[in-house]
């Protein structure tokens, strides 16, 4: 596991205009240099956003990440949720410090219900 | 010449980005306590912005992080961010480095800072500036805090920055104003995005206003997850602006929690007449 150079990547790419045009004409080669594994590549090229957060992808990264393949705010959201669920808690990072076990449970854990957990603040949404 | 104004504001992409989501009464109120918080600004006098904000990756990553860091050039472009998806249009902010290097070399004296001749602003400085000085007409100075990538640096140091930048600001003719950005509580970009923990959020400005040192600075980072999320280090930002004005009692303009912009968006600001 190599989350550093995953996030490196995405660190590029978010901020280098010839990166991204180079991520769009070849996704993998676009990786060349970075000290990935075959996952980690995978889940880039996919893109597998779940699988990115659930190995440890800072959101502050990955949000970029998510807008550059056109990635709906609210989708961005679920597709985290949803890759926590495949895969089990944060294995590594920033959020794995107190371990990650779901939106439900982190919700219940401050004492919140989790209807705002879509980010909108809608009940029942 | 003293430090004419230091206050703090939220800096989440959502206020611009995902403005037509949000309960417009709602909105509207925060931007005009953001509008009153540019007249205060301006009404002092300033003469350049400094803007202590925790920045999200667009500068300095894990290969080389800086704790602290001041922006020290003639210009700044951004945001880095997709113009669409911001809400906000790719400018570049006049910068001034002479001041900057003034400032740099005072702040040397108590504590260790780099200095950037390169800086790109993400939303945490280009969404306080979209409202504080929309026609990017005032020279401004970046300042970062890692807030991001642990391990951090203790919020006793940020306190000990802010005290810095206020004798290095007080040290300049030039009328000063500094600024803090950021969350109290939130889990931005994350499944928890939109969640805010109010009666937190509401301690912490209790704190703030009253300008406690040892209650600011009684947080741990271990803590601060648990009960306010990865956003919640960003504290040292507003910690740092409360050191900056020491002695000083502040006012809470704005504060509403607003989820879809997944932050309890603040507006606040020091008394600096004495």
């Amino acid at each position: 596991m190599s989350l550093y150079y995953v996030q490196k990547f995405l660190y590029e790419l978010n901020r280098d205009e010839n990166v991204q045009q180079a991520y769009e004409a070849d996704r993998a080669g676009a990786l060349a240099g970075f000290d990935v594994t075959d996952e980690e590549s995978n889940a880039l090229t996919e893109p597998d956003i779940g699988l990115l957060f659930h190995m440890g992808v800072n959101g502050q990264i990955l949000m970029h990440f998510a807008a550059l393949h056109q990635i709906e705010w609210g989708d961005y959201l679920q597709r985290m949720r949803d890759g926590v669920d495949a895969h089990g808690p944060v294995r590594a990072g920033v959020y794995a410090m107190t371990g990650y076990e779901g939106v439900d449970a982190h919700a219940a854990s401050l004492g919140q219900a989790s209807a705002a957990a879509d980010g909108t603040g809608n009940e029942g949404s | 010449m003293p430090l004419v104004y230091a206050g703090v504001c939220s800096h989440a992409p959502g206020i611009t980005g995902r403005a037509d989501q949000a309960d417009p009464d709602v909105r509207d109120a925060f931007y005009a306590s953001f509008d009153a918080m540019r007249r205060r600004i301006e009404d002092a006098g300033t003469e350049a912005l400094i803007v202590i904000a925790a920045e999200h990756f667009a500068n300095f990553f894990m290969n080389n992080m800086p704790s602290y860091a001041i922006g020290m050039a003639d210009s700044y472009d951004g945001p880095i961010e997709d113009s669409d998806w911001l809400g906000i249009d790719k400018v570049r902010v006049p910068g001034n480095r002479d001041l900057s290097e003034r400032i740099i070399k005072e702040v040397l004296e108590t504590h260790d800072v780099a200095y950037a001749e390169e800086w790109r602003f993400d939303h945490g400085i280009s969404v306080p500036l979209h409202f504080l000085t929309p026609r990017y007409d005032l020279p401004v100075i970046p300042v970062n805090i890692n807030c991001q990538g642990p391990p951090l640096t203790p919020v006793h140091r940020a306190w000990n920055f802010g005290e810095a930048i206020r004798r290095a600001a007080d040290a300049v003719p030039e009328r000063i104003a500094v600024i803090g950005t950021g969350g109290i509580s939130h889990w931005p970009a994350t499944p928890d995005s939109g969640k805010i923990n109010k009666e937190w959020d509401l301690d912490f400005l209790d704190r703030w206003a009253r300008n406690d040192r040892d209650a600011l600075l009684d947080y741990t980072d271990l803590q601060t997850y648990a009960d306010a999320g990865q956003g919640g280090f960003e504290i040292r930002a507003f910690i740092a602006i409360a050191a900056s004005a020491a002695g000083a009692l502040g006012t809470v303009h704005f504060y509403e929690p607003i989820p879809i912009f997944s932050v309890g968006c603040t507006i606040a600001d020091y008394d600096m007449s004495n």
